[in-house]
């Protein structure tokens, strides 16, 4: 048990460092009501829910919930399969979990093309993940094509974020 | 790149060389198909008012009349205070030597009456120059709601009968209306008059709705909604603003839909797999058809006016590139080759043209070329301009044009198919995806 609360909290501690958002953490700071000044000056509080390896948090900001593509490619790159062989790996096990890929373009496309392209880079994903092992009938896929970009400049630093598939997940039943 | 477009320009102006109004000896009539640089002066001295309490209506007519006529660069109209004279009376004779010295082409008369709810509009039109009348008087009545639609009446009939082709200002424009930031943009299905006019909301903005496509007599819609989490197909009957999801095959995401020329199928996108096919569904029967069968990009399917052709874009070379099929499927033959991307093409009501976006060295244009692929002509170059519409008549293109960066705002612009008179249409706020509609009846 100690052995375990020491992993979890390195991981926490990791999963802090590497994010550059702290208000994604938004119950960090929420102290249990229950939390006493023990004797010895130990202070007691709930874990952050991203530090619960079976927690969509946990999902979305250790494992990762996206990948990214280069211009009009739904080609994985070498780091995206890193990422959607950990996505397989929790879906695995946290099973009572389904997921909706959403597939995503950069602005510099018409916008019917963008939706066929978002659908690709969704689709690649799904794919990649039934490769995995992860069962067809859990994943669903969407496109937005460029109608939800992430960043908003019309650089490539911006575009390169928008181009992306997003793996979301919830608990549900397959239908 | 400036020194290509102005190639461009040379080249157009050559091809469509400038004639000039007509002379005194030849009838007033401006020949579109050779282009015109100079806009031809007419008059238009505000209309009178029949009965008392008609006067505002007058001057609106007489305003909108005015325009009309001068938004399509074909003509100018001469102020007011250069008028030698007024007319006395509708039904006075004309003193067209007072409107010679002022050098106007055409004169255009009218008078308005308003009697209760209902508005009555004549007009007449005058070639100046022969000192006789263009086709005889006409009057339009209606309710007082609609007189901006006379008004458009009128100047279809004045633009009709100078240049012989078809007028387009009595129409209107089906498009999405934008609010907010580009990264939580709200949009609407919208309608409006063809000059910006009494904007209507179809659908609320609590769902992202895509491209809607009028049918050809103006009476339904298609679009794309994400209302239930998933883009489908919608169709929504104009006068009842009623809606309901077109069945397709099963899919991942429907979209990208078009009406056939007599309303009763439906061409659209859907996405199986990740791949992207062109499909059809009679509305009648629920029939489905699949029209393309790739592993590559198949989209925006739009039919040629007579109904035996399809054209699309598909990427089954490597890039977006512009095919024609048969409308039943079939082997299509590929019709752009210039350099870049070419989508959106949209089959020209007259059946002579197809119009198209392109993307090249990282600048989206509006073009139109022959429906064989030849004589390509690029009309309009930005930072993003996307989705071009024909007016009723095929002779002007409505697109939506996006400004760069954060800040980054839709609007509607208007063109005419030599490139000239790139105009904004006015809308309350962002806009993109025109669809223009039919001539009204």
């Amino acid at each position: 048990m100690t052995y375990f609360i020491k992993t979890a909290l390195v991981i926490g501690t990791l999963a802090l460092g590497a994010c550059t958002n702290a208000d994604r953490f938004d119950s960090a700071d929420a102290v249990d009501l229950n939390a006493q000044a023990g004797a010895g000056g130990i202070n007691q509080s709930a874990l952050d829910p991203s530090q619960n390896p079976t927690s969509p948090q946990y999902f979305s900001q250790t494992i990762g919930d996206r990948v990214l593509f280069e211009n009009d490619s739904s080609l994985l790159t070498a780091q995206g399969r890193a990422t959607l062989d950990g996505q397989a790996g929790w879906l695995g096990t946290n099973s009572d979990y389904l997921a909706v890929i959403e597939g995503h373009a950069d602005e510099k496309g018409t916008r019917e093309y963008n939706l066929a392209l978002g659908a690709r880079r969704a689709n690649a994903v799904r794919e990649y993940l039934i490769s995995k092992g992860v069962a067809s009938s859990r994943i669903r896929t969407v496109s937005y094509g460029k109608e939800r970009p992430l960043a908003v400049c019309s650089e490539e630093s911006c575009y390169a974020q928008n181009r992306r598939a997003v793996t979301i997940i919830s608990i549900g039943q397959v239908s | 790149m400036m020194i290509r477009f102005l190639t461009f320009l040379a080249a157009a102006m050559m091809a469509f060389a400038f004639t000039g109004p007509a002379t005194a000896q030849e009838p007033l009539r401006l020949t579109l198909r050779d282009g015109v640089i100079e806009a031809l002066p007419f008059a238009l001295p505000q209309f009178e008012a029949e009965v008392a309490g008609s006067e505002q209506m007058a001057a609106d007519i007489s305003r909108v009349v005015a325009e009309d006529l001068t938004g399509t660069g074909l003509f100018r109209q001469i102020p007011a205070t250069s008028f030698i004279s007024t007319p006395s009376g509708f039904a006075s004779p004309v003193a067209f030597a007072d409107w010679r010295a002022i050098n106007a082409q055409a004169l255009v008369t009218g008078a308005v009456a308003v009697n209760g709810a209902t508005v009555t509009v004549k007009f007449r039109l005058y070639d100046v120059f022969s000192g006789q009348e263009m086709g005889e008087g006409l009057q339009f009545s209606g309710t007082t709601d609609g007189w901006r639609r006379m008004a458009h009446k009128v100047a279809d009939a004045v633009y009709s009968r100078i240049t012989g082709e078809a007028g387009y200002f009595d129409s209107r424009v089906v498009f999405v209306a934008e609010t907010g930031p580009k990264d939580d943009r709200a949009k609407r299905v919208a309608i409006m008059d063809y000059d910006g006019a009494n904007v209507q909301y179809l659908t609320d903005s609590s769902t992202i709705v895509l491209a809607p496509r009028f049918s050809p007599n103006g009476d339904r819609i298609l679009f794309t909604s994400y209302e239930s989490g998933f883009p489908r197909i919608n169709i929504l009957d104009v006068a009842s603003v009623t809606r309901q999801q077109l069945g397709t095959v099963e899919g991942e995401m429907a979209f990208s839909p078009r009406f056939s020329l007599d309303g009763r199928q439906v061409i659209y996108s859907l996405a199986n797999g990740g791949n992207t096919d062109i499909y059809r569904t009679d509305l009648a029967t629920g029939q489905h058809s699949r029209l393309t069968n790739t592993p590559a990009i198949e989209t925006a399917p739009s039919f040629s006016p007579d109904g035996s052709q399809i054209v699309f874009e598909s990427d089954r070379s490597g890039t977006q590139q512009l095919y024609v099929m048969p409308a039943n499927g079939g082997e299509p033959q590929r019709i752009s080759f210039g350099n870049g991307r070419y989508g959106t093409p949209v089959w020209s009501p007259r059946g002579d043209l197809i119009a198209f976006t392109k993307q090249e060295a990282g600048r989206f244009h509006i073009g139109v070329m022959r429906t064989d692929g030849s004589e390509e002509r690029l009309l309009t170059s930005s930072f993003l301009d996307e989705g071009p519409t024909w007016a009723p008549n095929g002779r002007v293109i409505m697109f939506a044009r996006e400004t760069q960066g954060a800040g980054g705002t839709t609007a509607l612009y208007s063109v005419d198919i030599t490139g000239r008179n790139l105009r904004r249409v006015p809308t309350p706020q962002g806009a993109s995806d025109p669809s223009w509609g039919p001539l009204q009846r």
